[in-house]
């Protein structure tokens, strides 16, 4: 929570890994949105048995 | 520069092993009850998936069939697939939420940071939503997935005031963050009357639960122990930006 907290990326600033973090946190978000959450017939079949196995909202 | 790709590789590996662990404890334990609870499909509406045709409300049945994997080694391997890719997809985002908080330290910090994992995305949305198997009724799929959506966002925030804020009030705030989404309710189907017996979606529900606390333990577990290994190797220094 310091500014001398060990983390990925201490040498930059803390403005500049806002957005970094912010862009991962938003690929996982997207992946996570079309594996479990897509409304695409072939993609909710592939996927059904995780989608369900996650509990998921599913059909 | 190159903390998002840091960010990448560390969920990467954490990702992929708790994807795998996923796919194992799915392949004994919940997709056995997902194929029994499918021997029921027909007898009280729900869906139908893979060859057996896609009338499920996602797309309502226009007498085309969409593509499914055949059952058996097949659907398993793209429950694999989707696992390990979702499973990055969720460490991705516990990695970059935990490093605004400073990192997670070691596996044992992230056995912490994977029980908080735990608590947003299965406790939270399954006191309202319960894990469901096929052939189950259920409210409107986009009112479950918009409450499932909405109540994830709740507790997280909620438990991110909680943990990271000293004050009272922001505590009974994160508390409230995490109660409201409850008191809303979620979205219910007319009626629980189901082809599925009881027993079958009991087990269903314990066997959903305790995989997905593994899962989130060992993607935790894994996320720790990848970073302080990433950062150790980098020599003296404690970053790797």
């Amino acid at each position: 929570m310091t500014a001398n907290t060990t983390t990925l990326g201490t040498a930059a600033t803390a403005k500049s890994r806002v957005m970094p973090l912010l862009m991962a946190a938003l690929l996982g978000v997207v992946i996570i949105g079309v594996s479990g959450f897509a409304h695409m017939e072939v993609v909710h079949n592939a996927g059904h048995d995780y989608r369900h196995s996650m509990a998921f909202p599913c059909h | 520069m190159s903390i998002f790709r840091n960010v990448v590789f560390v969920a990467a590996i954490s990702g992929l092993l708790a994807g795998l662990v996923m796919t194992a404890m799915q392949v004994y334990a919940t997709v056995p009850l997902i194929l029994e609870a499918e021997t029921f499909e027909g007898a009280g509406g729900g869906h139908h998936h893979g060859e057996a045709a896609a009338a499920g409300e996602a797309a309502p049945a226009e007498g085309e069939e969409a593509w499914g994997p055949a059952d058996g080694i097949e659907r398993n391997s793209y429950t694999a697939l989707v696992s390990i890719v979702t499973g990055i997809g969720f460490a991705l985002v516990l990695v970059a939420a935990s490093e605004f908080a400073g990192g997670i330290a070691n596996w044992r910090h992230g056995l912490i940071w994977g029980f908080a994992g735990f608590g947003v995305f299965t406790l939270a949305p399954g006191l309202g939503l319960p894990p469901e198997l096929p052939a189950m009724p259920a409210a409107d799929l986009v009112a479950r997935q918009v409450w499932w959506i909405g109540t994830v966002i709740a507790t997280a925030a909620g438990l991110a005031l909680i943990a990271f804020r000293s004050s009272a009030l922001f505590a009974v705030l994160g508390v409230a963050l995490i109660v409201a989404p409850h008191i809303i309710g979620a979205p219910q189907p007319e009626t629980h009357e189901s082809p599925v017996p009881a027993d079958l979606h009991h087990r269903f529900v314990v066997a959903v639960t305790v995989v997905n606390l593994i899962f989130w333990l060992v993607l935790g577990a894994a996320a720790g122990a990848v970073r302080s290994r990433f950062l150790g190797e980098s020599g003296a220094q404690t970053s790797l930006a």
